[in-house]
């Protein structure tokens, strides 16, 4: 195999084992949370509901946290087997959040083995909900880590490089870089948003299906509250993003946005097709693409044809920023209408084909955080390490990558199929009325 | 003591954590399947169950700390062998992952077929084995430095008896440390037929683990002799972990004092992996990379021993609440309190 080859193939088992490792990992950084308020909630009102609530996503969360460590384990390993050359250059430089990383998945996994084990054994349930503290967070910090390397990747800095030797290396200043804080908020508040929408999904779905338990609608009414206030967040924390781009990485702003002209009081592209270098059928937003890159309408936005030709990403990333932004903007709508509906008391928010678009809506916003890693990933290229090392000089000389892809697809799909079968199984034999069913006659037995 | 000295013994320290308990979870999930087969199942499954279900997760993060703490302290590790390993390790990541996720789906989806318990008891045995490869190429030969860089060579390691005898012993030592460790479980929960039963293998085992461990010494001898000299010069600690290991074993006969054999056990051990980890000095990967050349900057390594430090300080406490309420608890380990989801 050659060099190009074996580029080629890292790039594509990389980016299969993160679009699956992410589904699995946003889920496992927002779910605790979600956890942690209902549960919350349930010891306030003293509402067996919201308690239940607590109880079943852990029975979820156990399943998708599982394939969550065994991908990120994968994703570890991958790093140092496919870019062993970037490992080498980064680990002298980033290791530190790596490594604090590890601290807090393990913190997370202790006290997720003590939560699991402990329901019911305090008389004070405020005790087993602290329990809980630690996992929440251990898994944002997780996150936070993680996102850190990469924002490192985007915006490199804390070290100088001389005659080819890496000198004054400062680990803090590396893990305090430019597009930290921006990537790091965006990250954690759109997974806490997916997590809440994935939720409302399942709530919506069994309320779709005939259930009209008032399990179900106080799921669906607290998940799409908590789902509104995120994505708001996310909006906002989006805006942020388009300024970091613009003063940081201009040339994936305006790659995403096909803005090939350097002009002021500049138009955000929407959708529509490129066309021998002329865009058409898109939606020209006046003034809006300025607006992102710096908050004044007649801000001078810098265009592709100011960049070297091949230090540009592909133009089809437009495409993904399309979607992920999107999605968002659609999820803002329908929470917004749908909590406005509970309080004007509107009826078509109990309607069928309302309660299908949230359904709908789980899946989507996964894709939309799909979307934005793609978006990430392919919007730094040709680059591994933004002006320092490209990605076709970071791969591994390996000649065995194309198998290893085939291997490792086998097993997310087997991964895959087998957290939705568990999964579909472990609600649909234990619906919410049965087991409150049960709870009834477990403690008649107790008492008597 | 250098930098690179306190960076590779804590790492070292950290393999040794995860060969124990990750050894105690393969050997048991074997056990588990073995006893299926022969129709024992009832006098095992419960015990093995209760012990692992609240730590597994936590054996998988032993292994993450150590090749994300190897990197960090010693980039150079990913370059030589990032580049070789690809292979095995790829191949132990997918059996980790299979296990480890079906592991999950049968303890709290309800998946009960008896197919997954095979399974998981098989690839918990092939998992140390893909691992153990590291071992061997860390005693060098096996990797060429090529214009594009570092080649396996893959029939030198297949044929070369050395590589097998670590596979072998990375087996034996699996079932044997597990076997211990779950008669003393098994007594502590006042289980006398799992406690005998455990006994049993553990005895079966004691041999040719001790024996398979012996014969890698006198294989070191033919693949590389500057390591086998070093190794001889260590034997006092070899001698002392033999004798710990005879203290084992006359506990398991005389049936008293299970933890006390089980504490002996992890000491033959620690000794005889941190003799073989001494010998290994200076080098990572014989004859291209010592701790020295492949070590990282000074600020790094500053960096990352505090940040260890402080981590060591959440994980120590977390870590003895997790053991109190789960080891150490016998209305656990007796199975009084279930309190599962």
């Amino acid at each position: 195999m050659g060099n190009e080859e074996a580029v080629f193939f890292s790039r594509v088992l990389t980016e299969m084992t993160l679009s699956f490792h992410i589904i699995y990992a946003t889920i496992g950084v927002g779910i605790p949370l979600m956890i942690m308020m209902a549960q919350w909630v349930g010891i306030k009102k003293q509402d067996e509901h919201y308690i239940l609530l607590a109880r079943r996503w852990t029975r979820g969360y156990v399943i998708t946290v599982a394939v969550g460590v065994v991908t990120g384990t994968a994703i570890g390993l991958q790093l140092s087997l496919l870019w062993p050359n970037f490992m080498e250059l980064a680990g002298n430089v980033i290791a530190l959040p790596l490594f604090m990383e590890t601290f807090a998945f393990f913190f997370e996994a202790i006290f997720l083995g003590i939560y699991l084990y402990t329901w019911d054994r305090f008389e004070n349930q405020k005790k087993h909900l602290l329990l809980l503290i630690p996992v929440a967070l251990g898994a944002s910090f997780s996150a936070i880590f993680i996102t850190i390397v990469n924002a490192f990747m985007n915006a490199p800095q804390g070290f100088d490089i001389v005659d080819g030797h890496l000198v004054n290396i400062k680990p803090l200043l590396a893990m305090f870089n430019p597009a930290m804080p921006t990537k790091v908020a965006h990250v954690l508040v759109s997974a806490y948003m997916t997590s809440a929408f994935v939720l409302a999904s399942i709530a919506a779905f069994r309320l779709l299906k005939g259930s009209n338990h008032l399990y179900h609608k106080k799921a669906l009414f607290f998940t799409m509250k908590v789902g509104l206030i995120f994505t708001i967040a996310t909006v906002i924390i989006g805006d942020f993003s388009g300024k970091y781009l613009a003063e940081y990485q201009p040339e994936k702003l305006a790659a995403a946005e096909w803005h090939f002209d350097t002009e002021g009081k500049a138009p955000l592209i929407l959708y529509g097709i490129l066309e021998d270098g002329e865009v058409k059928y898109a939606l020209k937003i006046p003034f809006a693409l300025s607006i992102l890159a710096h908050g004044i309408p007649s801000y001078e936005v810098v265009g592709l044809n100011d960049f070297k030709k091949d230090e540009t990403p592909p133009l089809y990333i437009h495409y993904l920023f399309d979607a992920m932004v999107t999605i968002g903007m659609l999820m803002l709508v329908l929470s917004i209408a749908f909590i406005a509906g509970l309080w004007r008391k509107w009826t078509f928010i109990s309607s069928k084909w309302y309660r299908s678009l949230i359904v709908i809506g789980g899946p989507l916003s996964i894709l939309a955080i799909e979307a934005g890693w793609w978006l990430d990933e392919v919007g730094r290229q040709p680059w591994v390490l933004r002006g320092i090392m490209k990605t076709k000089d970071a791969a591994t000389s390996s000649g065995q990558v194309d198998t290893m892809l085939i291997l490792f697809a086998g097993l997310y799909i087997i991964l895959g199929i087998g957290s939705i079968i568990v999964l579909s199984r472990m609600f649909r034999k234990n619906t919410i009325e049965q087991e409150l069913a049960d709870r009834v006659t477990e403690e008649a037995g107790e008492l008597d | 003591m250098t930098l690179e000295v306190i960076g590779i013994s804590v790492l070292w320290l950290f393999l040794f954590g995860y060969i124990i308990i990750a050894s105690i979870d393969f050997g048991a999930g074997f056990f588990n399947a073995y006893s299926l087969y022969r129709g024992k199942q009832h006098i095992l499954t419960k015990i093995i169950q209760r012990y692992l279900s609240p730590v597994w997760e936590v054996t998988n993060v032993f292994l993450v700390f150590f090749f994300v703490g190897i990197v960090g302290f010693f980039p150079k590790t990913a370059y030589f062998y990032g580049t070789t390993l690809l292979v095995p390790v790829s191949i132990a990541i997918i059996l980790l992952a299979i296990r480890g996720s079906y592991y999950a789906f049968t303890t709290y989806g309800g998946l009960k077929q008896k197919i997954y318990v095979f399974l998981y008891g098989v690839s918990g045995l092939f998992i140390p084995a893909s691992l153990s490869i590291v071992i061997s190429i860390s005693e060098g030969g096996f990797v060429t430095l090529e214009q594009t860089g570092p080649v396996l060579d893959y029939l030198k390691l297949f044929t070369s008896p050395l590589s097998w005898s670590i596979v072998v012993l990375s087996l034996t030592a699996v079932l044997y440390i597990s076997a211990v460790f779950l008669t003393w479980y098994a007594d502590h929960a006042n289980d006398i037929e799992a406690t005998e039963l455990m006994r049993k293998y553990s005895l079966i085992w004691a041999g040719p683990c001790i024996l398979t461990a012996t014969g890698i010494i006198v294989e070191m001898h033919g693949h590389n002799h500057e390591h086998y000299t070093r190794l001889i010069h260590l034997w006092w600690l070899f001698a002392f972990s033999l004798i710990l290991f005879v203290g084992t074993v006359y506990l398991l006969w005389k049936r008293i004092r299970y933890g006390l054999a089980f504490g002996l056990l992890t000491g033959q051990f620690a000794l005889a992996f941190f003799a073989y980890g001494i010998s290994h000095y200076p080098y990572l990967l014989y004859p291209h990379l010592t701790i020295y050349d492949g070590f990282t900057n000074e600020a790094m390594a500053t960096a990352l021993i505090f940040a260890f430090l402080a981590g060591l300080a959440l994980l120590i406490p977390s870590l003895i609440l997790l053991l109190r309420l789960f080891l150490f608890n016998k209305e656990y380990v007796q199975g009084k309190q279930s309190n599962h989801p």
